[in-house]
């Protein structure tokens, strides 16, 4: 039996989130305090030729690359399902970054101070694509405390750009970045729906 | 599984290269439609019992589709990459076993609800 249309449940719609920043900066963390279960793994088989390789023979010929994403979700109501990805640190996946940030809300970028120039790639690439973001300073213990305005002006962000202090093992401290880069991204995009 | 010792290097196919295509009888793309990273799927309608000619790969997903998942959750589960579940997703979805929803596109960026709904839901956690 299978059910008329009508009577099939509504699904949700999902919103991604990607939570960029340099190796070690704290993005499955974040993605884990924030999530409702522990971060999950995907992973997505490559070669050389891209994706749609139809012949598995030639599969010996080609270099095989496994590019690994973590993930969480956070429901956040019937009709809407938020996932949170942190982006494959090697800078040689770009086009994975390309595929995740096609219809994402916007990014964290996760900045270390004790290797603030580990996030310029990501700074670049949103900067370039477009896409909204916010970056969060995670307090790591015995890092150097510096001012906002000292991170902001050595990345050299347009002062439009959200720049706050986060610890990424907290789920409070989490979802207020979270918060802070919906908040912004909604001033960029949204507009008023008629109805 | 370990390689025997003199097996060459050159000719040697990593098994966990080969499952996903094992799974998919080769096949790389679904044979409908394009299913998103993050697009929702949920099992419609009972279990098909065993002569229905599904594989566990299958049955396993709507198992797992009770509720709504997406492909990277359903890809997490099952321990096979992503392109897998895509063409695995879309012989349930020409079976009709299967609903499926695409995710926010970036049109639909513009739409100022969903941001409140977003900043509610997130306010509630």
């Amino acid at each position: 039996m299978v059910f008329g249309r009508s009577e099939r449940p509504r699904l949700p719609t999902a919103i991604k989130i990607l939570i960029a920043g340099g190796f070690g900066a704290g993005k499955t963390t974040m993605v884990g305090a924030v999530s409702e279960t522990r971060p999950l793994r995907t992973e997505e088989v490559l070669t050389d030729r891209g994706i749609g390789v139809d012949d598995i023979s030639a599969v010996e010929a080609k270099r095989t690359t496994t590019v690994a994403m973590d993930f969480g979700r956070i429901t956040l109501s019937n009709d809407y399902v938020l996932y949170l990805f942190g982006t494959p640190g090697q800078e040689r996946f770009w086009f994975v970054w390309d595929e995740l940030a096609e219809g994402a809300l916007g990014a964290v970028i996760l900045a270390d101070t004790r290797r603030l120039a580990d996030c310029f790639p990501s700074v670049d690439y949103f900067e370039r694509r477009g896409t909204p973001f916010v970056v969060a300073v995670n307090c790591f213990e015995g890092a150097q405390t510096f001012e906002l305005d000292e991170v902001r002006m050595a990345l050299q962000l347009d002062p439009s750009i959200p720049i706050v202090m986060c610890d990424a093992r907290k789920r409070d401290s989490s979802r207020e970045v979270l918060i802070t880069l919906v908040k912004h991204s909604a001033r960029l995009r949204a507009e008023p729906v008629g109805t | 599984m370990t390689p025997p010792a003199d097996h060459d290097e050159e000719h040697w196919v990593d098994p966990e290269i080969i499952r996903p295509y094992v799974v998919t009888r080769g096949r790389t793309r679904p044979a409908h439609g394009r299913f998103d990273l993050i697009s929702m799927a949920l099992a419609v309608g009972p279990l098909p019992g065993p002569d229905a000619g599904l594989d566990p790969e299958h049955l396993r997903i709507l198992q797992l589709c009770r509720e709504p998942k997406s492909v990277a959750e359903i890809a997490a589960h099952l321990n096979l990459p992503a392109g897998t579940i895509r063409v695995l997703l879309g012989d349930l979805f020409d079976r009709e076993l299967v609903s499926a929803q695409e995710p926010q596109s970036e049109v639909d960026m513009r739409d100022v609800r969903m941001y409140r709904a977003v900043l509610d839901g997130l306010r509630s956690l």
